[in-house]
């Protein structure tokens, strides 16, 4: 009865909403059946082989066979445990965060953010301590889209707070620097800074030096979306009425802190929808780390759909990465709508 | 009475717009100073510079002993020693009103959290928003913000107050909380720097009232003689204006 009235009220309240109801509904009729066909019920799900998929619909057999290098790249099989310890620790930190005393919780947070870093590339790379040494060009997978994706966050807000404050300095060698910064990674595309980063960008270095790939790529990364994070914030910076300021100097406090006590708080909160946006823009962006030669997600998938024995497979493929960057952009997108709401309710 | 404040030829300019013209002033140590005037006549602007947050151009500025120019240093000194309270009441509106006070009292003056928190409470409840003080700055009233901003000025225990037009943005019925706090600030011997156009609170505390116009001084006389024979015209015009 509930129902009934709530659909008379928003689904059929005149011809124009009924018409615009009925057409939705007869769209979902005509294509959901088969969709829920080829995904579910005529897929072929377990086997070794493409041969073992007999079904009219998708061979999930192809990912089954193929996930682990899907999500570890060319990653050793005997050394696997050591990316999986490194996430489940991680894993594990934040989990535990939500239920400990606001002390433990520093010690969690310094852990994570000073400690952590260096416990993983350790873990990943080796080389000391008995632990064998695995080069970057065989890491790949999902693992490197988020090793990437990680350390360029990491890296590209603060750089990007930093240029938004130096762009409104009033210092003019700091604010035309930062200006010429910005407008230069923003006016090229990341493909060819990629393909910068690793070609050119040893032309530079004093011959002998050698910067591993993995390395610039995601210094390449982080400037490159630093400049767009600067931009975001300059818009939280500018909204941020003068008469802060005037309070803070007042009370004698000087540039950093009145920016990060008063400022950047504020400016911070602001701009969570636009910082969120850059970063889930950034996570999707490193399958472009391709052109380089190096093969997270997305290039394991393409490199898997030319294997001779699994030809024809290529669409399998695509929707289970599609699916897997969904999952990660749409939490991405889910914590920043909770924090925003949390922030919201605390003034 | 020693001086405390002193300005002496003062000029500032806007890009070409000249905002206030070779201002004299002295301000001697507990003096209260009312300044009025009409819009844009620079009165803002003129309290504004000493403690810098407006930049002179010419002339000098000397406050608490200490020359305002270039140098830093100085600026942040004299600002942790000259408190101001803003139309707007400009409190942070991402921090508690306690945390409003004990700020700066933590970060510039380096106190331990538990002194900035008792300075506060005493501050506050001068002010009396003590039952106040976990709230946030939107869940007050605007007099209550006022009083709040006020306390938070307090906390940096300076040796002089700035006042802009301190109960302009308030609620007519809020007006008087406010300027009893100001009233019982002045009568503990605060030097006070007050630009407003509540005439009967110059009336009652004010020593001097300094009328500005077209940034000008116009006339500077000791409160009772200012209302009884002001000399210039501009002035007699503005008091016929604003006392009725
Ligand atoms: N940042 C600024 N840039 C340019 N012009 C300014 C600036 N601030 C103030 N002015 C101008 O300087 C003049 C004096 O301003 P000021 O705010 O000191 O006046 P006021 O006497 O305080 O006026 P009111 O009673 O309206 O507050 C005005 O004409 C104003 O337009
Ligand atoms: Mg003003």
């Amino acid at each position: 009865m509930k129902f009934i009235n709530w659909s008379k009220q928003n689904l059929f309240a005149n011809w124009k909403d009924s018409l615009l109801t009925i057409t939705i509904l007869y769209l979902f009729y005509v294509s959901m059946p088969p969709l829920l066909n080829w995904v579910f019920l005529d897929a072929t799900f377990f086997g070794d082989s493409k041969k073992d998929c007999t079904g009219d619909g998708a061979c999930w057999v192809f990912v089954n066979v193929w996930i682990k290098r899907f999500t570890y790249g060319m990653y050793p099989n005997d050394q696997i445990w050591r990316i999986n310890l490194a996430f489940v620790i991680f894993f594990i930190s934040i989990g535990s965060y939500f239920f400990v005393s606001s002390k433990i919780k520093k010690c969690i947070f310094i852990f994570l953010t000073v400690i952590f870093p260096f416990l993983a590339i350790f873990l990943f790379h080796g080389g000391s301590l008995g632990l064998e040494e695995v080069e970057t060009r065989v890491w790949g997978g999902l693992f490197l889209t988020l090793f990437i994706s990680v350390f360029s966050i990491i890296f590209c807000f603060p750089i990007g707070v930093l240029l938004a404050m130096g762009r409104r300095s009033n210092l003019p060698v700091i604010k035309y620097f930062s200006i010429g910064f910005i407008e230069l990674w923003r006016g090229v595309p990341l493909i060819t800074v990629l393909f910068m980063a690793a070609v050119m960008f040893p032309v530079f270095l004093p011959s002998g030096t050698n910067l591993d790939k993995l390395i610039r790529v995601i210094i390449a990364i982080t400037l490159f979306e630093s400049a767009y994070i600067a931009e975001v914030v300059r818009g939280g910076l500018q909204a941020i009425p003068r008469g802060q300021y005037d309070a803070a100097n007042s009370i004698g406090m000087g540039y950093w802190k009145s920016h990060l006590l008063i400022i950047l708080p504020q400016a911070l909160k602001i701009v969570i929808p636009g910082v969120a946006n850059t970063f889930i823009a950034l996570f999707k962006d490193t399958p472009l780390i391709l052109v380089v030669g190096l093969m997270e997600l997305l290039g394991m998938v393409n490199m898997a759909k030319t294997n001779p024995a699994w030809l024809g497979l290529a669409t399998e493929g695509y929707v289970f990465a599609a699916f897997v960057y969904f999952i990660f952009c749409f939490s991405m997108s889910r914590y920043s709508l909770g924090l925003e709401n949390k922030l919201k309710t605390t003034n | 009475m020693s001086k405390i404040i002193e300005l002496k030829d003062v000029n500032k300019w806007f890009g070409d717009f000249q905002v206030l013209k070779d201002i004299n002033l002295t301000v001697s140590s507990k003096e209260k100073i009312v300044i009025c005037g009409p819009s844009g006549s620079g009165k803002s602007t003129l309290i504004r510079c000493i403690n810098r947050l407006e930049e002179h151009q010419k002339g000098d500025i000397v406050v608490d002993g200490m020359t305002l120019d270039a140098n830093t240093k100085n600026i942040e000194k004299i600002r942790s020693e000259v408190g101001m309270v803003f139309q707007q009441f400009n409190l942070f509106p991402h921090l508690s009103i306690l945390d409003n006070c004990t700020l700066a009292p933590i970060w510039v003056k380096k106190k331990s959290k538990k002194e900035a928190e008792e300075l506060a409470n005493q501050y506050l409840e001068k002010v009396q928003i003590v039952d106040q003080a976990k709230k946030f700055p939107g869940q007050l009233s605007g007099g209550q913000q006022q009083r709040a901003a006020i306390a938070r000025a307090l906390c940096m225990e300076p040796n002089i107050m700035l006042f802009d037009e301190p109960t302009s943005a308030l609620d007519p019925e809020m007006i008087k909380e406010v300027l009893d706090v100001m009233v019982d600030l002045a009568k503990g011997g605060m030097t006070m720097c007050v630009v407003t156009h509540e005439m009967g609170f110059a009336k009652e505390v004010a020593d001097r009232v300094i009328f500005m116009d077209e940034g000008s001084i116009v006339e500077e006389k000791p409160t009772d003689q200012f209302f009884n024979n002001p000399e210039n015209e501009r002035t007699k015009l503005f008091l016929s204006q604003i006392l009725n």
